[in-house]
This record gives structure tokens, sequence and C-alpha cells, in this order.
């Protein structure tokens, strides 16, 4: 394979704020809609029942919301994401729309799986994010610009630092966040270490 | 930084390379399947015309979707049988060893593998399932990964990760009677924070864990992602070695019992090895633990009132407001009394032969109430099979309990067994997240398996260590 795997520097567009601490994955997208062999269309059934009523009619929610149905940054707060290590958890976000999410705190596998799907997961302080949902909230057309490498979020006028973890930010700014084809190359030191670990049978 | 822990070893054991994002290609001993994170990496493979590089490591089962009621095919649901057929073909083409229902070893995934010995101490295990950290309690680094992560393993059998801190939690004394190791852990989960873990892989240590079976040391491993840790163990020890005794790996070789046992011994935890953090619990202050919230850290102790938000950290006291909307109850009172209306023994923590044995127990010559839907799901098949040569099924059936096929089921409610409109569960599984159980007015109360069972008697959240008082007096 020689896919080539794009170099991630930023990511850019308008927002939308989830709020709430320990969104876990079975929010973000409901095992019901999990019965599938694919990820494909999984996009509208991102926190379906947090956007639908019994009766599948809408409900207050911002992704409901006509204003951030072109949003492709996500903020959010402490520990999104936890819970099941579902990637259709990313994929569902991904497919309606988000190229970024910026938040207090992730959990790791969400994160992770984010990672290898080119979204960055950048994080900052408690009140940093508040302000930021409060801005997206008064601006919803306003852009946000998340530049992974210098680890800064941009909006209006303002310029906040984030953090970007060491090893997520070289991925995507070196463009090595896609790992198959990486790891792939090491074939042969990947049999010499097979053969070395005591229950590995010849 | 750690040093001389078991996870310092066995990271360095199956360290392939260093990669330029600065992550460790780890080389995966084992990797275990399910029908429900697996198919898109298939599918992905094939894109990049890659294969299975080491199928006979990779080895499947089939849990997430199963009827746990009648499972002959083709499945009355389409997508489960979808699904199901998908997983038949992907492993069929790569020749991968597949625990399917015909095999009587079908299973929960996280039962399973220590079950047939697949799961071996030293190890590293990974698996499309959050709950992979179970398989700790062998002493195995085991942890849950993505499906593009599974597509690394397919293809190349090795995943790229982040070495992460140690924190060792020891908990000392003794478990008074009726409390454990599901208490152990929800009070874990309780004083750290969901998120506490964060950063850190779990190393459980102390009296009260080493006291523990093994079905005990995996109940606690399985919820160390509850905590926010991807990976928890336990350092092997004689516990460990008399059950991988029994497995069928070791009956079928057992000269590698003697051969592999030198290395087990040498990646237990060095009597002075350096932890990141450090967290004593005593063990004997504990009693049966179960949650009031929506998070596994909303848990408070059976005869301790259900705090008030505002007494909580500031950044915990929306979620706790929300969550006891949500569940209906109130600040200051006990958990005790309130009304269930399913009972659920099951699930990766607790649907073992042990976790079965003690909840009969309570059972036994009881009624459930009038009220309650009360079911068992065994954990696999041989959980099933084990349990029905000792009677246990009987004694289920007899108290009005509903006898199943193996699978997740209730848990996440991915098959039909589900949660209808604002019905409260009280169950012995491991997320009490909104709309986990099938429904998204339904009301989880996470406990143990005894617990459990005693709940289904009463109709309500009961103090399982009182029913047995009145029944002997």
């Amino acid at each position: 394979m020689t896919d080539e795997i794009p170099e991630i520097d930023s990511a850019s567009g308008s927002g939308v704020p989830i709020r709430g601490n320990d969104i876990d994955t079975d929010q973000i997208i409901p095992a019901r809609f999990m019965k599938v062999v694919t990820f494909d269309g999984l996009g509208e059934f991102a926190f379906f029942d947090q956007r639908y009523d019994e009766h599948d009619e809408p409900k207050d929610h911002p992704m409901n919301e006509a204003h951030f149905q072109d949003a492709s940054i996500m903020v959010v707060n402490a520990n999104f994401g936890c819970g099941s290590s579902r990637e259709h958890a990313p994929q569902a976000l991904m497919r309606w729309g988000i190229d970024a999410i910026v938040g207090e705190s992730f959990a790791e596998i969400f994160a992770g799986n984010c990672l290898a799907l080119g979204i960055p997961t950048v994080t900052a302080d408690h009140e940093t994010i508040v302000e930021l949902q409060e801005w997206v909230d008064e601006n919803p057309d306003g852009d946000i610009d998340v530049d992974v490498g210098n680890e800064t979020v941009t909006y209006g006028e303002t310029t906040v630092d984030v953090t970007v973890d060491d090893a997520q930010r070289k991925a995507l700014t070196e463009g090595v966040w896609d790992t198959t084809a990486l790891m792939k190359s090491n074939a042969d030191a990947v049999a010499e270490k097979a053969q070395s670990l005591p229950y590995v049978d010849d | 930084m750690s040093e001389g822990t078991l996870y310092d070893k066995v990271w360095e054991e199956h360290t392939v390379s260093e990669l330029p994002t600065g992550q460790t290609q780890l080389f995966c001993g084992l990797h275990l399947i399910h029908e429900v994170t697996s198919p898109q990496a298939f599918g992905m493979l094939q894109e990049r015309d890659l294969e299975v590089a080491y199928p006979e490591r990779t080895h499947a089962t089939v849990d997430h979707i199963v009827p746990t009621s009648d499972q002959s095919r083709p499945f009355r649901d389409d997508a489960a049988e979808e699904m199901m057929s998908e997983l038949e073909q992907n492993v069929r083409d790569a020749g991968i060893n597949f625990s399917d229902p015909t095999s009587g070893d079908q299973g929960i995934v996280h039962v399973i593998g220590p079950e047939q010995g697949l799961t071996q101490p030293g190890m590293t295990i990974v698996c499309g399932d959050s709950h992979t950290s179970t398989h700790g309690a062998f002493g195995a680094l085991a942890f849950g990964i993505g499906t593009s992560q599974i597509r690394d393993v397919l293809a190349t059998q090795t995943v790229a990760m982040e070495k992460k801190k140690v924190r060792k939690i020891e908990v000392t004394g003794e478990l008074g009677p009726g409390v454990e190791a599901k208490d152990v852990v929800l009070e874990i989960i309780r004083r750290l924070g969901t998120e506490g873990g964060v950063g850190y892989v779990y190393e459980y240590a102390g009296e009260a864990i080493e006291n523990l079976d093994m079905e005990g040391r995996m109940s606690i491993c399985n919820m160390s992602i509850e905590g926010g840790a991807r990976a928890g163990y336990v350092n092997p020890d004689e516990t460990t070695y008399e059950w991988l005794k029994q497995t069928d790996y070791f009956q079928d070789n057992p000269e590698k019992f003697d051969e592999l046992k030198p290395y087990w011994e040498s990646i237990r935890s060095d009597e002075d090895a350096e932890y990141d953090d450090v967290v004593t619990i005593d063990g004997s202050e504990l009693e049966p633990v179960v949650t009031w919230g929506t998070t596994p850290g909303q848990g408070v102790g059976i005869t301790q009132p259900i705090p008030a938000p505002e007494d909580l950290p500031e950044e915990k006291q929306d979620t706790a407001r929300m969550a006891q909307e949500h569940m209906g109850v109130e600040p200051g009172e006990t958990m005790q009394g309130y009304e269930i209306d399913v009972a659920f023994l099951g699930s990766c923590t607790n649907a073992r032969m042990p976790d079965l044995r003690r909840a009969a127990e309570v059972v036994k010559g009881r009624q459930v109430a009038d009220s309650v839907r009360a079911m068992v799901v065994p954990g696999s098949q041989r959980v099933k099979a084990a349990a029905e040569a000792e009677g246990l099924d009987q004694v289920f059936e007899d108290a009005g309990f509903e006898w199943r096929e193996a699978g997740c089921s209730m848990c996440l409610g991915m098959n039909e067994d589900q949660l209808e409109g604002d019905e409260a569960s009280a169950s012995s599984s491991n997320r009490n997240f909104i709309g986990r159980q099938g429904s998204k007015d339904g009301r989880t109360v996470l406990m143990n398996p005894r617990m459990v069972a005693a709940a289904a008697i009463t109709g309500e959240v009961t103090d399982v260590r009182e029913l047995k008082e009145v029944t002997t007096a």
C-alpha cells in the first residue's frame, strides 16, 4: 500500500458545544446502532438518544440546531468519551462532520481512536473551555482554528494555549497517525520478537 | 517513572521498536476478537490488500449480539445474523480459531480466554473491547483497543502505544462477610474517580487482593477502565498457577507449565519496585457497595447515605444532580429500599461459577418478587454447563429466574435483553450509564451478584447481609 497519509497541522471551522463531564461512548453512539458491519452511515446516529425522543422527534440539543449544522469543531468538558472502546463513537462524530475536538480532558481509548482517524483531541483548563463554549453559543458561525503544531486555539480575537499530547502532535503534524504501514515495515523485527518470547511456540 | 513492576517488565519484553511518534511498537501475544468491533477492521485490511499476519495468535468468539434465548440459526434479528455471518466468513478466510456457539466453548470473550488457557501471565493481550483489562488478573498486560488498532494487530500483530504510569492500589486486611471483589472495585472507583486512572495502569495488591480467587481478581481488573485506567493487573501467584493447570492449554501441554513458570515468576513486580503512585485502602472497613447514579464512580456503601451534590467536589456536582434526577434518588437516604423491576446476573464482570454459586446460595428456597423480571446469563457455555452439573440452574429456575444462554446480554442491550421504559435494574454488570441497558430512561444499580440475588427476592435494593440474618434467625 502506498496511500499518502496527510499531515494534519490544524483544523478549522465553526464550533458546536457539547456540555457535561463523563460523557460516555454509549451516549455518543448507543449500542443498538452498532449492529452493522461498516461505519458508513453512523453520522446521523451520533448522540441519538440525546437528540431524539422515543417517537424520534428532535429534542433540544446543540446538534439539532440549524446554526450548528455546519460545525466541525466540537467543544466538550471533562473525561469525554469514557466507557466502551467502540471506535463507532469517533466514527459517528467524524461522519456527522467533526474534524477536531477541544475539551478539558479525554478518556484514553477514545483519544487513541480519534488519533487513528486523524482527529485531534486538544485540551485546556475548565475556565478556558467554558469561555470557548459560551463564545460558540454567541458566534455559531465564527471560525475556530485549532493549531496542532503550535498548541493554540484561536477564535474571534482570542488565542489560547492548549495541550496536545506529544505523540499525538508528532503523529498528526508529521503524517504518521496511520500506523499500519509504519509498523508493517518492521515485520522482520516483529518476527524476531515473536521468536524470542517464551510462550510463543516455534 | 516506575521501575521493576510487572508492567515495566512485560512492556520491555514485548517492545519491537520505538516509532517516530515516540510511541512504542508492542508485540501482542494474544488478540481476541468479537463480532461488533472486528468486521470493519477486516474490511480495512481488504481495502489495503493486507493479510492477517499471525492468525494463530488471534482467537474469536461471538458474545455481544447473540440471543440468549434461542440461539438457533439464522438468528431472529437479521442484523445480528449478518454480523455473525460476517465474523464466520472472516475467521474462515483468515484461518482464525473460533469458539462459536456450536463448539460448546462460546461465551463472553473475557470469560473464554482465561477458561481455555489462552490468557497467560506475562502476555500482552488486546481486544476491541474496553473490558480486556479483565485478563490482567493473570498478570498479563491487557488493554482494550479501537477498530483501527485491530486493523494494526491483524496486519502486524503489534500496536502503537505510549507507556503509562503505574499506580499500586493496595487493599489491606480481610474483607468482611458479604463483601466481594465487586465492592472493592466499586469503592476504588468511588474514591479515585472515573478519570482518576487516566494515564495510569493499576497494579492491585495487598492481602485482600491476594486472598481473592481468580474470578474475584478478574472482577476487579475488569472494571479498571471504569476508573479511567486502560489496564489493571495482579501479580501471578500460586492461585494463578492452580487455575492455569486445569485449563485446556496446559492440560494438553503439561510440559509447558514447568517451562513457562520461571518466566511468570520473573515478571512479578520486584519487592523494591518503584511506583508513580501508591494508594492504600483498608479492605476490612468495606461493606457492599451499590451505585446511586449514572457513572460507576457514583457508588455508596449500602448503609451509607447518598451524598448531596453540593458536598462533592465542584466538578462532580452537575453530573451528580443530573444523575440523582434520572435515578429518582434523594441525598441523605440510603439505597436500601430502592424498588427494582429487573435483576440481571451476568456480564464479563460477574458471570463466572463462583458468582453464580454465591448468588444461588442466597436464592435457594426463596422466590423472586412478583414485580421482578430476573435472569441469569452465564458468562460462557462452559460456565453454563458446569452450573447445570451442580444443579444451579434448578435453584435459579425454582426461584423464578430465567436461565439463559451465554452472552453479554443486558449488560449493554445489543440483543433482545433490554430494559423497557424507566425500569430499574439490579445488575451485576459494570456500567450504569444512561441508556446502557437498552432504554434511555432505564435505571441501573450496579452491585455484587449476591446483592443482585437479594434484590430479586425482595424487589428492592437490599443489604444481603441482613437477608441472611433473617433466615438464620
